[in-house]
């Protein structure tokens, strides 16, 4: 019986996780190429859940509906952000982009506290309380839904990068930033792409996790730090990395909340990432230090 | 990180000096109780802005985790005090150790797996949140639930127990502050300095003529751990409630390095400039908002953030390096 209940929550966290991955891509991705650390990035992730909740509230369309509409919009956030505000700093030193992205971050949360206040929101759909039976294991629709959703999007990404021309050229960026200059491509576009790209991502994993948990305009910075944590652990910049690290934060987080108080979860979580920085510091799938 | 960056406090820069440190002596006799609890919030964030800014703007190392020393050394003086009735005059000790057993462990840890840049960053966060988390959970202190000092009694002041008025502690951090002003001068004119100047701008140079240089950041991380704890001592004292979310925030962390690069960072006075442009600003914001009548929660921060970006996009080496060239004290400085 126990067996069978830690598989139950490892599972759940499984399907959490596959959601934080698709968060964490993002970040990847925008590192990755453009090299700058999104600092903003749960703040992003808490406009979309916000933007997921009040959809959902007027025009009462499942979450599901609303992730193109919402990936559109963080699209064309994150891509005006890069051009706008970002595009300079990439040259700056770290701690300048840091403070830069801090300071978007403290807009960004106090403008949705502004308007839609400190109370939790939430969605729910009909849907909310079914679940799918497999012999001993009990997995939750809206968990099964989420992730597998995160997963195709996660999907479609990847063909993105491999196969479209686009996603070569924003490879060639990543890859080889003078060559890419060399060949005439117009590499501040294609950041701002990327930052679209990364955002959309998020966006996508926003209008998922609002089906999961509650959003208040303080979860911003939480999903920041979780977004590092992940992305470090898996590889910074690498794109299956972000995934896996997604997984094995999901998972531990789970099974951390059972075995030892639910509070206490996220500091196992950081405990995986300060064994990950110190043994392993370019992650487990990531490519030299 | 180009341009003149030292102060050296010759003819000019040393009389301006002297004149705003007797202006912050003075101040407590004309201002009223509110503005003296402003000053004292400038001179802490000044304080602790400069401690950071041993670590980055010296060394460069970007520790994005400073609320660990803090909190370290409020929990451990507190905690001697509330429970062996060991007062902080000798309680600071206790926590300056632990501090550099922390920071030297850190900075071992990252420095000789070859931690760096973003990643060192990361894993100052990370361990700022694991020790809030634990913090949590510590019930020897309160846990989540707080820890609490006896509220002092007012009639005496006694520097021993720290236990007096708003007017001591101002005094206590203005001591603090100057003291370490002087430390900072005294060690950028030093060799030490110049090695971490070295390391700072070229690691590998600086390796390559021979500066050791394992050795001197983890000086850089464990004096500025240790110059932390200081503050962390005097928030315990001063505020007598301690939160692990509060003091071990990723706020916390963001609240002192903030100070230093708006300031201008590896700089001497940018940290306690930094320190009055900020706390000016989030309180006439504050002010502005109340003579308004607007009560709507976030509106104050919105302007904070939007000011932050100015700063940061127009003055990418913060407000003093280009005031000293105003002022004219360029020609003291320099190298």
């Amino acid at each position: 019986m126990p067996i069978e209940l830690y598989l139950n929550v490892a599972l759940g966290g499984v399907l959490t996780g596959l959601v934080y991955g698709l968060m964490a891509l993002g970040l990847s991705v925008i590192f990755g190429v453009v090299r700058v650390v999104n600092f903003a990035h749960g703040e992003m992730m808490t406009l979309a859940m916000y933007a997921a909740v009040m959809l959902f509230v007027y025009f009462k369309l499942d979450p599901l509906l609303l992730m193109l509409p919402i990936m559109a919009a963080l699209f064309l956030f994150g891509y005006a952000m890069q051009t706008a505000v970002i595009n300079p700093f990439i040259t700056r030193p770290e701690h300048s982009q840091f403070i830069l992205l801090v300071a978007i971050a403290i807009i960004m949360i106090n403008s949705l506290l502004m308007f839609f206040g400190p109370n939790a929101r939430n969605v729910l759909v009909d849907y909310a309380y079914d679940s799918y039976q497999i012999g001993p294991i009990l997995l939750d629709k809206v968990r099964v839904i989420a992730a597998l959703a995160a997963l195709a999007v996660a999907a479609a990404l990847f063909a993105f990068f491999r196969y479209a021309p686009t996603g070569k050229a924003i490879r060639a960026c990543a890859d080889n930033n003078r060559g890419a200059l060399v060949v005439g491509l117009n590499v501040k576009r294609l950041y701002a792409l990327t930052f679209g790209l990364g955002s959309a991502c998020v966006g996508a994993a926003g209008c998922m996790m609002v089906l999961l948990v509650d959003v208040t305009p303080m979860l911003g910075p939480t999903y920041t730090l979780l977004a590092f944590v992940i992305v470090i652990v898996g590889g910074l910049g690498s794109m299956g990395g972000a995934l896996l690290g997604g997984l094995l934060v999901g998972v531990s987080e789970a099974l951390a909340g059972l075995v030892l108080t639910p509070s206490a979860k996220s500091m196992v979580t950081f405990a995986l990432l300060i064994l990950v920085l110190l043994l392993r510091p370019q992650g487990l799938l990531g490519r030299k230090a | 990180m180009s341009g003149p960056r030292r102060a050296a406090p010759g003819g000019r820069a040393r009389v301006l000096l002297g004149l705003l440190l007797a202006l912050l002596m003075l101040l407590p006799f004309v201002v009223n109780p509110y503005l003296l609890s402003v000053l004292t919030l400038i001179l802490y964030l000044a304080y602790v802005g400069q401690a950071w800014n041993v670590m980055m703007g010296f060394a460069g190392q970007l520790s994005l985790g400073h609320s660990l020393y803090v909190g370290l050394g409020a929990y451990v003086s507190a905690a001697l005090f509330v429970h062996y009735g060991v007062p902080p005059a000798l309680g600071f000790l206790a926590a300056i150790l632990v501090a550099l057993v922390f920071g030297a462990a850190i900075g071992f840890l990252a420095f000789r797996f070859g931690v760096s840049g973003v990643y060192f960053a990361l894993l100052t966060i990370a361990f700022a949140e694991f020790t809030r988390i634990g913090f949590d959970h510590f019930d020897w202190v309160g846990g989540s639930g707080g820890f609490f000092l006896k509220v002092a009694q007012r009639d005496y002041n006694d520097l021993v127990n720290l236990r007096g008025s708003p007017e001591m502690f101002y005094y206590l951090l203005l001591a603090m502050t100057a003291g370490c002003f002087l430390l900072c001068h005294r060690l950028m004119q030093s060799r030490i300095g110049f090695y971490w100047l070295a390391i700072r701008e070229d690691q590998e140079a600086a390796q390559a003529v021979g500066i050791d240089v394992f050795r001197y950041k983890m000086l850089a991380v464990m004096l500025s751990a240790a110059l932390a704890s200081l503050a962390g001592v005097f928030t315990a004292f001063f505020n007598n409630n301690l939160f692990p979310f509060q003091i071990f925030g990723i706020e916390k962390s963001i609240e002192i390095i903030l100070g230093p690069i708006i300031g201008g960072l590896g700089t001497l006075f940018g940290p306690i400039l930094g320190a009055f442009v900020l706390t000016v600003l989030a309180e006439g914001l504050r002010g502005t908002m109340e003579a308004l009548g607007v009560v709507l929660p976030g509106v104050k921060q919105v302007f904070y953030g939007i000011c932050l970006l100015f700063v940061i996009m127009f003055l990418p080496h913060g407000i003093w390096p280009s005031l000293r060239r105003r002022l004219g004290l360029d020609s003291d400085g320099g190298r």
